[in-house]
């Protein structure tokens, strides 16, 4: 689950004009670019930066939501929630892999992740404080990253491409999943309605944040669209998102917390009110209420595996050395 | 004693020993791992599901799945020692895993000549996964077994912690005798063979003693656990217990 | 000692009768855990009845640089195609 406009990616690049016009003519004809293909340096390292965003933003999105397996509610709940979290980790996995193509390993990308020099979505430094996170998590921040990742299956790049049609067939269930815990809520008890709502307020801005700055404040964006690396721009999957998930809280007699939202008959969609972009920066700089935590818990694992890894590799060379002796 | 009992001794062993895997998801030593353990904490997860079910409707007193897993304390609960030992490292989670996979697996082989619908089919089911449960954590007991001088010592540290609790898989409690007289359950001091069979080859290969044990620690079956059961129960059971009656 | 896991590619038979399809790839030090690794990672739907894992640094591939030599040649042998030959529609179908 993933969806934020990439963030500081640098898509300068300095090859001949004759080549980058060759390069936009595949492009533009829809060609898609594989690994091995002659590219840009300035595409490869979108794609390397952005690809690696996206991975760790799987893997990170881990563990908000993994904070209530252990308190899921019903046996039921908690086998669902076990998969779908399971599933964000396989999303990572895919996704570094897609990256690996571009020849950066996945022990690079990690220690980018655990140094903090590469972002992730910035809705994960946010805490779950209820079980209606969990629904919530699923109907709004799943719901904001398929609006963006569908259109990703059309990406330039093969490798990410495929990841993604992967990605977007397997998360079909996590917004599902999402609303109907939500919804289960809206109509249980008194304390239940007023948790789903309390999550609400909580999650609505950032999840509305997740698109990214304004079209007009976004500086890459450009570049990305013409090599066909984003297909729409951050103001675009916003609206489509605002629109498809104001009737689904009206459904539930929940309250969208923004005063001056409203429809707007002459654009056919809603209007929203203004969203605190310094709250937004100072997420992504790395101040959100949970951000030196998610680090050092992916730290952590990353740290304590280490044994488990080193061991597994001494076993190999083992395994080969006396298969070597063997023959 | 009753039959339900026994099935509820079984299922909290499934669902105590699911939980203790899903506390691994998002913190594994590798990606791959953060897979294959939630893969087999929802098997037994699945099973423990089937048999609460089961014994609900055996006890007849229309309680739910739920209501077994989220309203019974840890004096209730009938499950085995092992499946509750905390998951220390990747060293004990393995062994852990495969100690009781070794033993579910022919215990699952047999139930499936029960006399009870609703076990055969979970039994059919159960015993694949457990087959895969021992292939997965026996690898990974050989690889840390005979890998670094770290990972062996680990392996060593965790059959020191675990061999402990492996003589109470084997004991049939009063309940379970009732099932096993029924013909609903198989007897579980049968499967020793298989087991050690199992362990001895894994052993080997992982370059690990066989240690004696002594004093082996039993009293899960009559509700004496250690420390942190109740410290498990009590996270997992907070949001059910706090909204009685409530819908999820 | 290398430290870093090594790189294997997963092939997957979606069902008997199909040939095995690339789909993705996975870290592990050896084959055995390649293979648990596949199947935990890329069957959890359903999705095959028998797994390839391959070390990616094994796979020979072509060369990118070669690409117009090795591939645009047969784009004129058009003769190796049916729909090339002209058979009459009272023939039948051929």
């Amino acid at each position: 689950m993933y969806s934020q406009g990439l963030i500081g990616a640098d898509g300068s690049t300095h090859e001949t004009q004759e080549f980058l016009d060759r390069f936009q003519a595949r492009i533009d004809a829809e060609q898609k670019i594989e690994p091995t293909d002659a590219m840009p340096e300035g595409y490869r390292r979108t794609l390397v930066r952005q690809i690696g965003q996206h991975a760790h933003s799987e893997i990170v999105g881990m563990l908000p939501e993994g904070n209530w397996i252990t308190r899921a509610p019903t046996l039921r709940r908690k086998a669902a929630l076990l998969a779908k979290v399971q599933d964000e980790g396989g999303h990572g996995l895919y996704l570094y892999s897609a990256a690996e193509t571009l020849g950066v390993s996945r022990e690079e990308m990690t220690e980018e992740l655990l140094s903090g020099k590469a972002k992730y979505s910035s809705i994960f430094n946010y805490p779950t404080l209820s079980w209606a996170d969990i629904g919530t998590i699923g109907w709004l921040v799943d719901g904001a990253a398929i609006m963006n990742q569908i259109p990703l299956c059309r990406c330039s790049f093969g490798p990410y491409a495929r990841a993604m049609i992967r990605v977007c067939k397997e998360e079909s269930f996590h917004q599902r999943q999402g609303y109907e815990i939500v919804m289960t809520l809206a109509q249980g008890t008194p304390e239940q309605k007023e948790m789903a709502q309390d999550s609400l307020n909580r999650w609505w801005w950032p999840s509305i944040m997740m698109f990214g700055p304004h079209d007009a404040d976004s500086q890459h964006s450009d570049q990305s669209m013409a090599w066909k690396i984003k297909r729409f721009s951050n103001d675009e999957l916003r609206q489509k998102f605002i629109d498809a998930t104001v009737p689904q809280a009206e459904y539930l007699g929940l309250k969208i917390p923004d005063p001056d939202l409203k429809w707007n008959e002459e654009k056919g969609g809603y209007d929203h009110g203004p969203i605190d972009w310094s709250e937004f920066w100072r997420v992504v700089k790395g101040h959100g209420p949970m951000a030196r935590d998610r680090i050092k818990d992916r730290k952590a694992a990353w740290d304590n595996g280490a044994w488990v890894r080193e061991a597994a590799l001494a076993h190999a060379e083992k395994r080969r050395a006396r298969k070597m002796a063997a023959e | 004693m009753a039959v339900y009992q026994a099935l509820l001794e079984l299922a909290d062993d499934n669902l105590v020993l699911g939980h203790r895997l899903s506390e691994w998801c998002g913190h594994a030593p590798m990606l791959e791992e953060d897979l294959a353990m939630p893969n087999m904490a929802l098997d037994l997860i699945g099973t423990a599901r089937v048999l609460y079910d089961r014994a609900a409707a055996l006890e007849g007193k229309g309680q739910s799945e739920d209501d077994m897993a989220f309203l019974r304390g840890e004096r209730e609960y009938r499950n085995c020692l092992l499946v509750e030992r905390p998951n220390e490292d990747f060293a004990q989670t393995m062994l852990r895993q495969l100690y009781f996979a070794a033993f579910m697996k022919p215990f699952w082989d047999a139930a499936l000549n029960g006399t009870d619908e609703v076990v055969r089919g979970v039994a059919g089911k159960a015993a694949k996964e457990m087959a895969y449960h021992i292939r997965h954590a026996g690898e990974w007991v050989i690889r840390l077994g005979d890998g670094t001088d770290e990972s062996a010592a680990r392996m060593r540290d965790a059959v020191f912690a675990l061999s402990i609790y492996v003589d109470e898989l084997f004991e049939s409690s009063a309940a379970a005798a009732e099932a096993e007289a029924a013909g609903v359950l198989p007897k579980r001091a049968d499967m020793r063979p298989a087991f050690d069979a199992v362990i001895a080859q894994v052993f080997t290969e992982a370059l690990l003693e066989a240690p004696s044990v002594d004093y082996p620690q039993t009293g899960g079956r009559d509700g004496r656990h250690g420390e942190g059961l109740g410290h498990m129960l009590a996270e997992m059971q907070s949001l059910y217990r706090a909204h009685p009656g409530a819908r999820w | 000692m290398v430290t870093t896991t090594p790189l294997w590619e997963v092939f997957i038979r979606p069902r008997n009768g199909l040939s095995h399809k690339h789909v993705g790839s996975i870290h592990a030090a050896d084959e055995v855990l390649a293979l648990q690794a596949a199947r935990d990672v890329y069957t959890r739907r359903g999705e095959g009845t028998s797994i390839w894992v391959v070390r990616s640094a094994d796979i020979v591939a072509s060369d990118p640089d070669q690409a117009a030599e090795n591939f645009e040649p047969t784009a004129d042998k058009i003769y190796r195609h049916p729909t090339f030959y002209d058979i009459p529609e009272e023939v039948g179908h051929m």
